[in-house]
């Protein structure tokens, strides 16, 4: 494949920003080296970013329950050319850390996922949710304040009665802008496993939460009640051999919607057929190359992420080592497929024992569904041009982070000669991992998750 | 057909980090998460499909060496003096295939080492054996003038079902008769100790109903005590001395078949029903 970057006609991505803490820093003045993961704190880490549905706001979730939203600034007149930056608008405790005493189970308060609600009026309103339970948080702005009560000082303290001698009608002055989350809804007690996905449907009135085991449809105005609508925990446990990892409805038709599973099955459902979900409407699965085998298949089929294209009509899928992507009308086998990290494929033993085998990338279309994006390891990311048929790998680092400076490709060596410039499988640090990766709806502007920190670029503007 | 040209996949030591993976998610914050302790058991079945499939293999491996050892050594026993240039020669070769072996012939798959294993391309340059180390011993090469220690080999007699657990010392000639004389006799000076199959691997009482399911599964079929799951040593002890050196065994049963009548292969003794045991 070509690779973006060599024709001047194609995008250039330049660093725009980064948020979060320097990884130099922390370890400065804890004496021996020990930088990197082991001083970051685990509570930073980043585990989950949603761009809204303009993309005027950006929401990261991480493992201490806690919700930054950032705001992208209007663009400057001075540099009309230039996109706004993006800076803090709102933090938040979302989850905080339970436990079950029934099970004698600590629930972790790590935001799993965010998801935007479409915004109807000045408000924003979105969905975050951990392991077990799901909250509905309503951001809004407050620039005014009522001024001249007649009971109470402007300070808050009362008056004293004897003091009012004439009344006066309150009025609203201008304040600083204070922005408020408020949790409006919360959404507990349906999920027995792990929640791993929420996702709204395009009736804006209801969503879905899935766990291991479970697909349950909710209405956003009810919390004490949901409708379980897929269920595949068979009778007898011994005799489970497939969970659900993923699930996602259309972005068109509110009857519609899929889940993957662990064996690199999608399904796709018709709510209209039936009122309980089990069996599909489509299975899309590709058989597997007896060939390729091998001893770890079983966990690399696994699928970690599943979206829909914009347009309703595709839907990408990414297990360990592959970006897929699947056209609804065929059932088959996809009609595209990606390979992100192949060189991996010799490294599963290692991957296995370290765990890294078992962590779920995510995968991201851009606005017209051309270019399909997904993280690696070493702080790499690739972008999947589709049509095309190029690919890009670049990398999230602070080395690169001079504004305006654009990345230049990077190439992860298998063989034995090395090129200049390149670095060799052997090199990659797997401690370093993008899982989380988001792009603008609307334009050019991708937000690539580090461990703890937050990358945003955008192409470069000529 | 499980193809694990990519990486050399030592059964045992699968199976050790996967018990331990997930005697460890017991413990991690957030309870067990299903999805990957599910992965692991896809992991520890294809391991067990693998060791025990190597087992078998080992098993028939080493009926079929003790066959012909002991037709050879009942031919050894009629002449004892009367030992020829060539049958020397043979008898050391035998010996030396049976400490080294050809490690190129190896049954297995050329691959590096569990961790950090390399591109095949590269596996196959590494000048260690790199073979299924499920059934063989880590034999280091032996020389004469090298005695080299040998692992242990235990073996359970059917007959008698007494387990007998044969210590070799440094090797070299007489130390390999008395082997193979004391494999044969089941009378080597090692220790004698009674099968005991209780598995004492974790305790999986407190898993959830998912692990609960797979608790019946564990003990019936691991067996080994070692709260060390990463200690293959116990393991690998268990495990017959002569599985390295039967490629070049079998290699040459072609000429041991030429020396022994096929009268003297049809009368195999106890000893040859004895099977390799863990």
């Amino acid at each position: 494949m070509a690779e973006v970057g060599d024709d001047s006609d194609e995008v250039q991505w330049c660093f725009s920003q980064v948020k979060g803490a320097i990884d130099e820093d922390v370890a400065e003045g804890f004496g021996p080296i020990c930088k990197g993961v082991c001083l970051q704190r685990d509570a930073d880490v980043i585990s989950t970013v949603e761009f809204n549905h303009c993309g005027e706001l950006l929401a990261t979730g991480d493992k201490g329950g806690r919700v930054v939203i950032f705001q992208q600034e209007p663009e400057s007149k001075n540099r009309p050319q230039c996109r706004g930056e993006y800076n803090v608008y709102s933090t938040f405790q979302s989850h905080e850390p339970e436990f079950d005493y029934l099970k004698s189970l600590e629930i972790e308060e790590k935001i799993n996922k965010i998801r935007w609600l479409p915004q109807k009026n000045a408000a924003h309103f979105l969905l975050s949710t951990n392991d077990k339970t799901i909250k509905l948080w309503k951001i809004s702005e407050r620039d005014k304040r009522p001024e001249g009560y007649n009971l109470k000082e402007d300070d808050g303290q009362y008056r004293d009665p004897n003091t009012v001698t004439a009344l006066r009608v309150p009025i609203f002055r201008p304040m600083d802008l204070m922005v408020e989350a408020s949790p409006r809804r919360v959404f507990a007690n349906a999920h027995t496993y792990h929640v791993n996905s929420i996702s709204v449907n395009s009736d804006c009135e209801t969503y879905l939460s899935s766990d291991d085991l479970r697909i349950n449809l909710w209405h956003l105005e009810i919390t004490d009640r949901s409708f379980n609508i897929v269920d595949i925990k068979p009778a007898n446990m011994e005799d489970l051999s497939e969970i659900i990892t993923a699930s996602e409805f259309h972005p068109n038709q509110c009857n519609t919607f899929v889940y993957s599973s662990s064996k690199g099955a999608i399904r796709l459902c018709d709510m209209r057929a039936s009122a309980l979900c089990d069996n599909h409407a489509k299975l899309f699965e590709e058989s597997e190359d007896p060939n390729n085998r091998s001893f770890f298949s079983d966990i690399i089929s696994s699928i970690s992420d599943i979206k829909f294209s914009h347009s309703g009509r595709y839907m990408m899928t990414r297990d360990y080592l592959s970006i897929k992507i699947w056209d609804l009308n065929m059932e088959t086998r996809p009609i595209e497929t990606y390979q992100v990290h192949e060189y991996l494929r010799s490294k599963l033993c290692s991957l296995y024992e370290n765990d890294c085998i078992f962590d779920k990338f995510e995968c991201c279309w851009n606005g017209n569904d051309s270019v399909v994006m997904t993280g690696s390891y070493n702080n790499f990311f690739r972008m999947f041009e589709r049509g095309y048929r190029q690919d890009v790998t670049l990398e999230a680092s602070r080395e690169n982070s001079m504004p305006q400076s654009v990345l230049r490709p990077r190439k992860v060596s298998s063989g034995g000669k090395r090129k200049k410039d390149e670095i060799s499988v052997d090199s990659l640090d797997f401690n370093k991992k993008i899982l989380h990766t988001a792009w603008h709806p609307l334009d050019n502007v991708i937000a690539v998750a580090t461990t703890n920190n937050l990358y945003i670029f955008q192409d470069k503007i000529n | 057909m499980i193809n694990t040209m990519e990486c050399a996949v030592d059964a045992q030591s699968m199976i050790s980090i996967s018990l331990m993976k997930i005697h460890n998610s017991r413990t991690q914050r957030g309870g067990i998460k299903l999805h990957k302790n599910l992965l692991v058991s896809y992991v520890l079945r294809n391991a067990r499909q693998l060791y025990i499939k190597e087992k078998y293999a080992e098993i028939y491996r080493m009926q079929q060496y003790e066959e012909v050892m002991t037709v050879c050594n009942e031919i050894q026993e009629l002449n004892p003096l009367d030992l020829d240039t060539e049958d020397t020669e043979n008898e050391e070769q035998t010996r030396a295939a049976c400490c080294g072996g050809d490690e190129a012939s190896l049954h297995g798959r050329p691959a590096s080492a569990l961790s950090g294993c390399a591109s095949p391309g590269d596996a196959c340059k590494e000048a260690e054996p790199s073979y299924y180390r499920s059934c063989c011993m880590e034999v280091s090469h032996c020389e004469p003038n090298n005695p080299t220690y040998c692992n242990k080999t235990t073996v359970l007699d059917l007959d008698t079902h007494v387990v007998t657990t044969v210590e070799n010392g440094y090797l070299h000639q007489d130390c390999c008769c008395d082997a193979l004389h004391a494999g044969q006799g089941a009378q080597s000076p090692g220790k004698k100790r009674k099968v005991d199959f209780e598995c004492c691997l974790c305790d999986v009482d407190e898993m959830t109903d998912f692990s609960v399911s797979r608790k019946r599964l564990k003990r019936e079929e691991y067996t080994y005590c070692n709260p060390d799951y990463t200690d293959t040593s116990n393991i690998s002890n268990l495990i017959s001395i002569f599985g390295s050196g039967f490629t070049g065994l079998l290699s040459r049963q072609a000429d041991l078949e030429q020396i022994c009548s096929k009268q003297a292969l049809a009368s195999l003794g106890a000893w040859t029903r004895a099977i390799v045991a863990f």
